[in-house]
């Protein structure tokens, strides 16, 4: 794969803060248009750096010490906890207006109704559009879509998504999974997605990229990566998601 | 036999009501799982229980003894609580020796000499190093933390055991073995469980029975078995139908 058709070139990037050395050593992958990337590994093992040293708001502290990153368009990012990452003495739709404005250098008018369409792509309620609230009004679930809309917004080529799931309830996460995946389809964009939740992963990713301890130890497609993982480690972490028997059938 | 009985227990924070006219029964021996999504009033159900907090109106009935709002120390003993959080639950100035040792002295569990020797029987119990004894909580993992908190609950000999969301703030391959260690203490000591969570793999994994709470009420109570193949109510059939699975495998 050439530099030209991918969205993110990620070669060899190393992570280091004083404290620790290697906190991410020699990770290396990258992304076509179109393609959802999951990052699969437990807590510590650098899935949320890496993430942020692509966007560039790594933690103070924590430095680039080798290795590159390439990005061919533009980036947007939704975080784990949504009620946190919304400012929340500012009603949610003005939140997004202000995004569409400061991004796309439009009038108030025109962002109002490209608003109330985002609004309408995440299933919000349309009373948002009348009568503006605040997050701390809104549901966990209403607020992940806000953070999506915002995200979407700024018409990424690239979706950075830190565990968006999983401050939800499961009846929740599976309407954001069903949301992101038919955005995906309609808006064309590739997403990086960060999980510890192997099951999540496999419902939204084409491929699969585990890390552990800051490097990654298996990437290839989802499908033969989880029917035929290479190493112990990614074995552990399938036998670690708990079975639920499918409702309505008998073992 | 039933162990824990609930009584059309109701709870309100000022207006609100956060449960509403609650029935279960636990039997001896069994594990019942709570599950419902967040504000469905499951911890707060499980608080009610351990006596963190008064119902407004209902009854608490263990071993056919009905709770008063006083407990006596005895029947604070015997129902003990592991919580969500074990960063949050452990004292950070106390070493493992004193976390463990203080409850067991002010119930008088054992006696000054034998603490020693008690405290070392425990952590064998949670699969942990008799050498952990003199660190703070800050020098253990997650899960390490969580079976510190799992033997301070056990020191005291309790009969009920209420796990809130015990393994929610760990990875998932230490998920596989706090729960594995709560199914083998389970029957290893006779302990009546319950067991809140929203994941429905933690349920599947260690509870008997089943209880779906939504919005203060519980919905459907059932066996594990008959809960997981053919839900009663619409509700049980949503939850489970929302579970991310595997594709492959």
């Amino acid at each position: 794969m050439t530099a030209a058709d991918t969205v993110l070139n990620v070669s060899h990037l190393s992570l280091s803060s004083s404290v620790q050395k290697n906190l991410v050593s020699d990770v290396s992958f990258s992304i076509a248009p179109g393609e959802c990337l999951g990052l699969v590994g437990e807590s510590g093992s650098g899935k949320t750096i890496t993430l942020r040293s692509i966007l560039g708001i790594l933690p103070p502290g924590i430095v680039l010490t080798g290795g590159s990153i390439e990005k061919h368009g533009s980036c947007a990012m939704i975080f784990q906890n949504p009620v946190s990452a919304l400012d929340p003495l500012c009603p949610v739709v003005s939140q997004l207006v202000e995004v569409i404005r400061c991004h796309q250098k439009m009038s108030r008018e025109s962002a109002l109704v490209q608003a109330d369409e985002l609004l309408r792509m995440l299933d919000l309620p349309v009373s948002l559009e009348r009568l503006d609230r605040y997050p701390g009004q809104l549901s966990g679930g209403q607020c992940q879509r806000i953070m999506i809309a915002i995200a979407l917004a700024c018409r990424p080529d690239l979706l950075l998504c830190d565990e968006p799931t999983t401050a939800l309830d499961v009846t929740v996460q599976k309407q954001i999974i069903a949301v992101l995946r038919n955005l995906q389809h309609t808006l064309e964009f590739s997403m990086l997605f960060v999980t510890h939740n192997l099951a999540v992963a496999s419902a939204l990713c084409t491929s699969l990229c585990v890390m552990k301890q800051g490097t990654v130890v298996e990437k290839g497609d989802t499908k033969s990566v989880l029917s035929r993982p290479q190493t112990e480690y990614t074995k552990l972490l399938i036998r670690s998601v708990l079975p639920v028997p499918e409702c309505g059938k008998e073992e | 036999m039933t162990e824990l009985e609930v009584n059309s227990c109701s709870v309100w924070y000022g207006s609100y009501k956060a449960l509403d006219c609650i029935h279960i029964q636990i039997e001896k021996n069994k594990t019942l799982g709570l599950v419902g999504e967040s504000g469905s009033g499951k911890s707060t159900l499980a608080r009610t229980i351990a006596g963190l907090i008064i119902p407004q109106t209902g009854e608490i009935v263990l071993e056919s003894q009905k709770l008063a709002e006083r407990r006596t120390r005895e029947q604070h003993r015997k129902i003990q609580m592991v919580f969500q959080n074990p960063d949050s639950s452990l004292n950070p100035k106390l070493t493992v020796r004193q976390i463990l040792s203080e409850p067991m002295l002010f119930h008088k569990i054992v006696t000054r000499g034998n603490v020693e020797s008690r405290c070392r029987e425990l952590l064998a119990c949670v699969q942990l190093d008799s050498s952990a004894l003199d660190a703070y909580p800050r020098a253990f993992s997650g899960g390490q933390r969580q079976r510190i908190a799992l033997a301070r609950a056990l020191s005291i000999k309790p009969d009920v055991l209420i796990a809130d969301e015990p393994t929610s703030a760990l990875d998932v391959s230490v998920q596989l073995s706090i729960l594995d260690l709560l199914k083998s203490i389970k029957k290893d000591l006779g302990l009546t469980m319950l067991c809140i969570s929203h994941d429905l793999g933690v349920i599947y994994a260690v509870c008997d029975s089943v209880a779906v709470m939504k919005q203060g009420r519980i919905v459907e109570t059932n066996t594990a078995e008959t809960f997981f193949r053919h839900p009663e109510t619409e509700y049980s059939r949503l939850l489970l139908s929302s579970v991310p699975r595997m594709e492959t495998v």
